[in-house]
């Protein structure tokens, strides 16, 4: 059987992932404590955390459920929420799709914002990763994030109502985004391309079901294929 | 059906759609070759999707009621500008974070 072990690799991406701990924590002990506020058994709760590990998705079903939306309505919004799941699984699998479908299956599980956006810098950083050392990086950054999730989903509904809104935990999840997107704006292209995912985010933030993140997603995304596109032509010229 | 099973049934198929978007395009492309023009779309997915999910979290934040707060908006600059320039994700983080819980407290 081949191996899809490395060891050293392992440990860089168990580095690179033990910060988001900081904000993982706060983000599912929130969850925690608002859907126990909501009335939710705990092992429903874990469960939420568990099977669905999407935080944003998992709010948003818990708000619908609150203002007693159709079950059919919650399920849809909160997919919808989770649509941007499937580019990060496009995108991952030119690195990973060479895996065997149990480990691709296992990698789709832990797919979430801070694993793909931490192993689509390292891959793009070194081209020369071979398969071994992509999937351990991946299972490196997940490591510390995911149990924390869990443990965290844990500690909030135990603890309850006791976080006070004057920690500004809110805005653990944008800062976090900020601080990844930085090193990512490597060329024209890459600027160009989150510039009008802005852009298009902002306009079509009226949309239902978070619908509008896809069509900046997509538009950022042809936006950046473009930008590439003509860069390369004139080089060549 | 009770408030429970709906639940659960929520649970179940947040679930099995959220892992079924994750799996489609790892399980069902696999390592068979995509074309380059596809490729070169996939190579912007990171800076495509998450400052457009950024975005409307900095400017409209829920903690203010989405009105533009200015604390949270020097963060967010600190905090891409530091990400930028340093490279470094984690000076990012807690330049960030530092000016977020100054700005909560001068502003």
């Amino acid at each position: 059987m081949a191996s899809y072990w490395d060891r050293s690799t392992f440990w860089r991406g168990f580095r690179d992932g033990l910060p988001f701990v900081l904000v993982v924590g706060p983000f599912g002990m929130l969850f925690g404590v608002v859907a126990t506020e909501a009335g939710l058994p705990l092992v429903q709760v874990m469960s939420f955390s568990i099977v669905v590990i999407a935080g944003a998705a998992q709010f948003t079903a818990l708000q619908l459920m609150a203002d007693n939306a159709p079950t059919l309505v919650v399920i849809a919004s909160a997919l919808a929420v989770n649509l941007r799941m499937a580019m990060y699984s496009a995108s991952m699998t030119p690195h990973l799709g060479a895996l065997p479908a149990w480990r691709r299956a296992l990698v789709a599980y832990s797919l979430v914002d801070q694993s793909y956006a931490l192993s689509v810098m390292e891959y793009e950083k070194r081209p020369e990763m071979t398969l071994a050392q992509k999937t351990s990086y991946f299972a490196g950054v997940i490591a510390p994030v995911l149990p924390n999730w869990y443990l965290a989903t844990l500690v909030g509904a135990l603890v309850g109502q006791s976080i006070p809104d004057s920690f500004a935990l809110d805005f653990a999840v944008p800062i976090t985004f900020l601080a990844m997107i930085g090193p990512m704006l490597r060329t024209k292209a890459h600027i160009a391309a989150a510039v009008v995912s802005v852009i298009c985010a902002l306009l079509f933030a009226f949309l239902p079901w978070n619908l509008g993140l896809i069509v900046a997603g997509i538009a950022g995304m042809i936006t950046g294929a473009f930008v590439e596109l003509r860069t390369e032509n004139k080089d060549m010229a | 059906m009770s408030e429970s099973t709906t639940i659960w049934v929520i649970i179940i198929a947040m679930g099995l759609g959220s892992f079924g978007l994750r799996y489609l395009f790892l399980g069902v492309i696999g390592d068979r070759e995509m074309p380059e023009w596809v490729l070169r779309h996939l190579r912007y997915t990171a800076v495509a999707v998450l400052p457009g999910l950024v975005a409307p979290l900095v400017l409209w934040p829920a903690a203010t009621e989405g009105q533009p707060d200015p604390a949270r908006l020097a963060a967010a600059a600190v905090t891409l500008g530091l990400g930028y320039v340093t490279k470094n994700v984690l000076a990012a983080i807690f330049g960030g974070a530092a000016t977020l819980f100054l700005g909560l407290y001068f502003l």
